[in-house]
């Protein structure tokens, strides 16, 4: 059964967080220099994070008439939503905050990223960062339902908004094996709240790098440290939504959640580029022809399911 | 209620009156919208500390998504180019003061004269519970009715703003394939 962690709990989840997100990071080096046939050994690894000294001591850019405090937000919101959502995924037994609606909460902080990224992409007053910002929401209104769905579809299974509720009614069969529609629809969501892989077109570099386009320094490091972080949270979030949480023959279920988390959070970074980047009016049409019908669906199973118990 | 939530409820429902103020004194289509969305946030926390927690957070949700939403609308259509030049967002002054008048007038009066129930001992244990009981039971002919007027109004209101029809798209036989439409899909119908 999960429960309120102590204190430090708060301080852990995010550390926890940071950890998964500079792993992802690395192993995204990691594969992109052995697609690009350079030897790979730590310093491949590493060298992603020796930008982040250059990038805190750069002097930032500056853009004529930005309208800064709404540039400052939103580039602060991304990362922020990204450990909020934390607060209510449980580590093994114990989570930091076990919500009655963390799974309402999740998404609330997800959707959140909407209006960070666009404020990003808005406030330096610059074309090709605002058009980004407006590709992100073009994303969403594809990505978002069809998620929503996925999470409604683990909580009508469960009864439950209680993210440890949902994680305890799997007990033997996990979710993702009689969801595995909704399942896909998650990870799929991931990538599009994480900007990343298939989904990077709101950074795209036929934008000239969009949103990300016109940060320096500092902001632009916290913007993408808010989508790895989102890359890592999804990654965590999958494991009490669909793969039983800490249940686990043997170890202990922090050791169960770590070793769920990470794969998924591999897999995800494997996936990264192996697909091309999807144009969101196509993406928009495929989620609405197809995967909300798909995932309505995969939300009438759990709940005849249930009925039928 | 305890200490920390009424300490809590006092500040988030300054804050949202905060917020609600500025909407009405920035000049800038952006900086309004968001103003307006830090209200609705606001005002989700203090459903929270109530104790309708569902209602709290979805109320950040939904806002949320809204406020994004209409932002692009508002700085796509508006009248000067993008919204950038700053402007008031008062319009019909004396009306709007009357109706805002009435409204909050009405308001006040519900909270005197509404015979409140004595809360502490009636409290739901799950609130969540008790909101979706009310939804899908007593009221569940309510909302399948007002499912379908809101699907129905998309529905209208999409057809009725767009000027292409089926055989714009699928030629005069309809058996146009793939349809010809100026944004492919990618579906590839």
């Amino acid at each position: 059964m999960v429960e309120a962690g102590a204190w430090w709990t708060l301080l852990a989840a995010p550390g926890l967080l940071l950890g998964f997100a500079v792993l992802a990071v690395a192993g995204d080096a990691v594969l992109d220099a052995r697609s690009a046939g350079r030897p790979v050994s730590l310093a491949t690894a590493v060298r992603p994070f020796l930008g982040v000294p250059r990038a805190l001591v750069a002097q930032p850019r500056r853009m004529p008439a930005p309208d800064r405090l709404l540039w400052r937000t939103g580039v602060i919101t991304v990362p922020v939503a990204a450990v909020l959502s934390t607060l209510v995924i449980p580590f093994g037994n114990h989570a930091v905050a076990d919500l009655s609606v963390g799974v309402v909460w999740f998404n609330a902080m997800e959707v959140l990223t909407w209006a960070g990224l666009w404020l990003a992409g808005w406030g330096p007053n610059a074309a090709f960062s605002l058009i980004g910002g407006y590709r992100f929401l073009a994303q969403g209104l594809a990505y978002e339902l069809p998620l929503m769905f996925a999470l409604i579809s683990t909580a009508t299974g469960a009864e439950s908004l209680r993210v440890g509720d949902i994680a305890a009614a799997q007990h033997g069969l996990w979710y993702a094996v009689w969801m595995p529609v909704a399942f896909a629809a998650y990870l799929a969501g991931v990538l599009a709240f994480s900007f990343l892989g298939p989904f990077a077109y709101p950074v795209g570099r036929d934008l000239a790098g969009g949103v990300l386009g016109e940060t320096s320094g500092v902001d632009r490091l916290l913007l993408q440290a808010g989508r790895w972080l989102w890359l890592a949270s999804g990654s965590a979030m999958a494991v009490p939504l669909f793969l039983g949480g800490g249940a686990g023959p043997g170890l202990p279920a922090s050791v169960w959640s770590l070793v769920k988390t990470l794969l998924v959070l591999g897999l995800l970074v494997w996936v990264l580029r192996r697909l091309p980047m999807i144009r969101a009016d196509r993406y928009v049409e495929f989620a609405w022809v197809v995967l909300i019908p798909l995932t309505i669906v995969q939300v009438l199973v759990p709940a005849v399911v249930n009925l039928n118990r | 209620m305890g200490t920390t939530n009424t300490v809590l409820l006092v500040v988030l429902g300054v804050l949202a009156l905060v917020f609600g103020v500025l909407v009405f004194t920035l000049n800038s289509m952006a900086r309004v919208t968001f103003s307006l969305l830090a209200a609705l946030v606001c005002v989700g926390g203090v459903t929270t500390v109530l104790g309708l927690p569902y209602l709290g957070v979805v109320i950040v949700l939904m806002m949320v998504m809204e406020m994004v939403v209409m932002a692009v609308f508002m700085i796509a259509y508006m009248m000067n180019p993008a919204g950038l030049m700053p402007m008031s967002m008062l319009h019909n002054k004396r009306g709007a003061l009357v109706i805002s008048g009435v409204v909050f007038a009405a308001l006040v009066a519900g909270i005197f004269l509404v015979p409140w129930r004595d809360s502490a001992a009636l409290q739901p244990r799950d609130t969540t519970f008790q909101v979706g009981r009310a939804l899908m039971a007593e009221q569940m002919l309510t909302m399948v009715t007002l499912g379908f007027v809101l699907l129905a109004t998309m529905v209208a209101a999409t057809v009725l703003a767009t000027h292409r029809g089926r055989y714009d798209r699928f030629g005069d036989d309809l058996d146009q394939r793939p349809a010809k439409d100026p944004a492919g899909g990618g579906v590839g119908r």
